[in-house]
């Protein structure tokens, strides 16, 4: 065993862990379980099928199969490289001042009271989940006067689709995550009374997780009126609203339309947290462009709220990264820009819209068994097929189509080359299976 | 009633503060010595030629694919991380126990490390272990470790005041003294805010006691190349450890070497016994990525990774990482032989043995501030000055001002 002053053995290692014991400091980390979509894709990797195709994605993906830059954003960061005056310094813990103003009017609208009246900031992070991470630590630290007390987060159900969501909560230090009664299998829809039933038993201050729209991974969002009965609730039952706008423009094309439901919180006086990312919008997957909305009750407490996210941020990545969130800036700051913009957004959202339509009316012709209507009446690039368990391992192992484990598949996936053949596999799932 | 209505207001930031007076400061004279970043003799900030020529690359590259990096980061760039920080030869790297995690900047590698080593080291999730940083050190290392939930950071000594240089004798007894397996956060090299490095022979006495009591060695790399001009020189200290058989970390910061400050690029290498216990670790880094950035951004990696994987562009970039390092030697060398031709009271010599960005002058808090009323020169409290805040055309004008603090104000 190695002693004090023992000479070092050239070609092996010398160890400094316990005396009289071989073992490495990192002995007691254990294997992480490997994410499910981590599995897929190594499966699907693996798998030499020639009609293999893989619907489990998280990004956009053109006819031709791939993901790609707007054209308006190529030349934006053409430009942006090209101009001498960028300087190379940190910038600020809450980001780009340019950016979290326009990130903050696409979520609550210009004219919005709260911005008006000083109530409302963005910081922006690097990405989606740092947002969520953020919006956690900030509700962590401080609920209820930074008491012991670290409150209850409601997730939507399954709450296996919510997993990452969880574990994200769970890193912020709020270990009691429940869920409330969402998705339901035979309406393929939202089932609001359960919901509501819910929401009612959620002990007050608990924080609420609701998608203002594009709900991953069902796709499943709620209407207006919905809404209204929803945000009444939270209210009376003094929850507190932490909204999820992962893709904003991507469900109709519509920016307003997808910020409807952050817009109406806030101008019903609500307090909120909006998590906010333009990757899906913008195509800067790689980029990490998040940002993490604040409305406050009081303008007063504006300063102090912020400096807090700013010493969480610190000790999290110190700053966020800048190069998307000039180009999103320079997007959203622009009329022209926009137009050009919100045309290029159009086109994928149609072909989302139209592989939808498709696949309903190709599984119709099949003669496949069930209602497929939630197809079309959900929007975005996800959708929950319905399919169970058994099915979906039916598709991935005999057909080599892969679906995430609850059945949701990535619209965009499917294009000429492959609608058949997924369509016949969806069929044969449905019909083969017991 | 707002559940925000009791968040007190945090302090601001002592840094950006002095950085935020400056700019109100309408005084022509005025001097920032206070920011942590390079500047060119103009006070510009300097986008590496190396760098402006690799994104022009990058964007005008119609192959990069556009999706979401792996949650652990770009794998080129993870193992040129590694090499850089380890050499090319590493026997460690060819055993396939060096990984690596992209992380947003040095302090986002940092923080993977704490997180990780809050719950899988010294048992499973034991907040008590130790954690010792320096004293003095960057103010952010307090916060990272404590915010990744451990409960006792302690500082150890290393800026010996009196004799403006480290303090080894405490410093050793504070390694013998810590409690076995502690965790300890060593300062690659340049240190900050000291620029006061341990010389070889004081490294290799504190690797014998960390090995001989089982302390953990964090190592913080934040101006490899830019300290002395030489990368291999300024990664000697890690080097060693791992010739030594420590496990290890290290957190790899490319903001100031590659001048990336807003791009957050960093890299937590991991130096482990084997390749099996390096994997468990590396899936248990993955599932902290996941829950707090879950994917790094690409565009700082892929300037890094294009340059250290290219022999030419990595020629150049060690070129501009030393015309960096070249002009704060000579910023250090001048200011100290006009403070000699001054007359300055005190010795100077500490000016030049200090290495990187930062200097610790030795005046107090009451010279601090003379400086900054009287003379409109911006300086930390602690009477750390950024070397590249100096100019050939305002040197005379701060080595004045010291003169007249240390002179006039005691």
């Amino acid at each position: 065993m190695s002693r004090a002053g023992s000479s070092l053995n050239e070609t092996g290692v010398k160890l400094n862990g316990d005396p009289g014991a071989d073992l490495s400091v990192f002995t007691k980390a254990l294997t992480a379980a490997e994410s499910p979509e981590t599995r897929l894709l190594s499966a699907f990797k693996k798998d030499t099928h020639a009609r293999k195709a893989y619907l489990a994605g998280r990004e956009y993906y053109s006819e031709e199969g791939k993901t790609f830059e707007l054209r308006l954003v190529r030349r934006i960061k053409q430009q942006l490289s090209a101009d001498p005056t960028t300087r190379p310094e940190y910038p600020s813990s809450l980001g780009l001042t340019q950016f979290t103003r326009r990130a903050t009017e696409v979520a609550l609208g210009k004219s919005s009271r709260a911005i008006v009246e000083n109530r409302a900031f963005g910081v922006q992070t690097p990405g989606f989940t740092a947002a969520v991470r953020l919006g956690a630590e900030l509700l962590r630290h401080w609920y209820d006067g930074g008491a012991a007390r670290c409150g209850t987060v409601y997730l939507s159900s399954p709450l296996s689709c919510a997993d990452s969501l969880a574990g994200i909560f769970q890193a912020a230090g709020i270990p009691d995550i429940r869920q409330y009664y969402y998705w339901d299998d035979e309406q393929r829809g939202v089932c609001l009374e359960k919901l509501l039933q819910d929401l009612e038993k959620a002990p007050e201050r608990s924080v609420v997780v609701l998608s203002a729209s594009a709900h991953y991974p069902t796709g499943a969002d709620l209407s207006q009126n919905q809404w209204a009965m929803i945000t009444k609730l939270v209210m009376r039952r003094r929850l507190f609203p932490f909204l999820l706008l992962p893709a904003q423009a991507l469900c109709c094309g519509d920016l307003e339309r997808d910020a409807w439901p952050v817009q109406y919180c806030a101008s019903q006086g609500m307090e909120l947290l909006c998590a906010q990312s333009f990757s899906h919008c913008f195509g800067l997957y790689g980029e990490a462009v998040g940002h993490l909305l604040c409305v406050l009750k009081q303008n007063s407490l504006l300063l102090s709220v912020q400096r807090q996210a700013d010493k969480i941020v610190r000790s999290l990545w110190a700053q966020p990264s800048v190069g998307g969130a000039q180009v999103v800036a320079t997007v959203l700051s622009n009329p022209a820009h926009l137009v050009e913009w919100k045309q290029e957004l159009k086109s994928i959202v149609e072909r989302c819209m139209l592989i939808r339509e498709v696949l309903r009316e190709r599984l119709r012709l099949l003669g496949t068994p069930g209602c497929w209507d939630h197809l079309t009446q959900q929007g975005g690039l996800y959708c929950f097929t319905g399919l169970n368990g058994e099915q979906v391992e039916f598709l991935s192992k005999r057909r080599h189509v892969y679906l995430l484990p609850i059945g949701c598949l990535n619209v965009s996936a499917i294009n000429g080359r492959n609608l058949d053949y997924i369509a016949e596999s969806i069929h044969l799932a449905v019909t083969t299976s017991v | 009633m707002s559940i925000f209505s009791d968040v007190p207001l945090a302090p601001p930031v002592a840094v950006f503060k002095l950085t935020a007076d400056f700019r109100e400061d309408g005084n022509p004279q005025k001097v920032n010595l206070g920011v942590g970043a390079y500047r060119t003799d103009d006070c510009q900030p300097w986008v590496l030629p190396v760098v402006k020529k690799v994104e022009r690359m990058i964007v005008e590259d119609g192959s990069l694919n556009h999706e979401y990096l792996p949650i652990l980061g770009l794998p080129e760039f993870r193992s040129a991380s590694a090499k850089v920080a380890l050499g090319d030869d590493s026997p460690a790297i060819k055993d396939n126990r060096v990984g690596g995690v992209q992380a947003l900047g040095g302090t986002g590698a940092l923080r993977i490390g704490a997180e990780f080593l809050r719950r899988w080291y010294n048992g499973v999730n034991n907040t008590a272990t130790p954690v010792y940083v320096s004293a003095p050190t960057w103010e952010n290392h307090n916060s990272v470790f404590t915010d990744a939930g451990f409960k006792d950071i302690r500082p150890y000594h290393y800026w010996d005041a009196a004799n403006r240089g480290l303090d080894l004798a405490g410093l050793l007894d504070d390694l013998e003294k810590a409690p076995e397996r502690s965790i300890f956060l060593l300062h690659a090299c340049a240190h900050n805010p000291t620029g006061t490095d341990p010389t070889q022979d004081e490294w290799k006495k504190i690797a014998e006691i960390m090995k001989r009591r089982n302390l953990f060695a964090f190592f913080d790399s934040a101006y490899q190349g830019f300290a002395s001009g030489n990368l291999e020189k300024d990664a000697w200290a890690i080097r060693y450890f791992v010739s030594e058989g420590f496990e290890l970390f290290i957190a790899q910061s490319y903001s100031k070497n590659f001048g990336l400050y807003n791009e957050r690029v960093g890299n937590l290498t991991v130096v482990a016994q084997d390749s099996e216990n390096l994997s468990r670790t590396l899936s248990q880094m993955e599932k902290i990525v996941r829950t707090t950035w879950s994917n790094p951004p690409s565009q700082g990696a892929r300037i890094v990774s294009k340059t250290l994987n290219c022999p030419e562009l990595f020629a150049e970039w060690k070129g501009n990482v030393k015309t960096m390092a070249d002009r704060v030697l000579l910023m250090r060398d001048q200011l100290k032989s006009k403070l000699q031709d001054l007359g300055t009271p005190g010795t100077w010599d500490h000016i030049t043995q200090q290495i990187g960005m930062f200097s610790f002058t030795g005046l107090n808090p009451k010279q601090v501030e003379y400086m900054i009323k009287e003379k409109h020169v911006y300086l930390m409290a602690s009477g750390r000055i950024n070397m590249c805040g100096l100019t050939t055309t305002n040197i005379d004008y701060v080595a004045q001002s010291i003169h007249d603090a240390v002179t006039k104000v005691q």
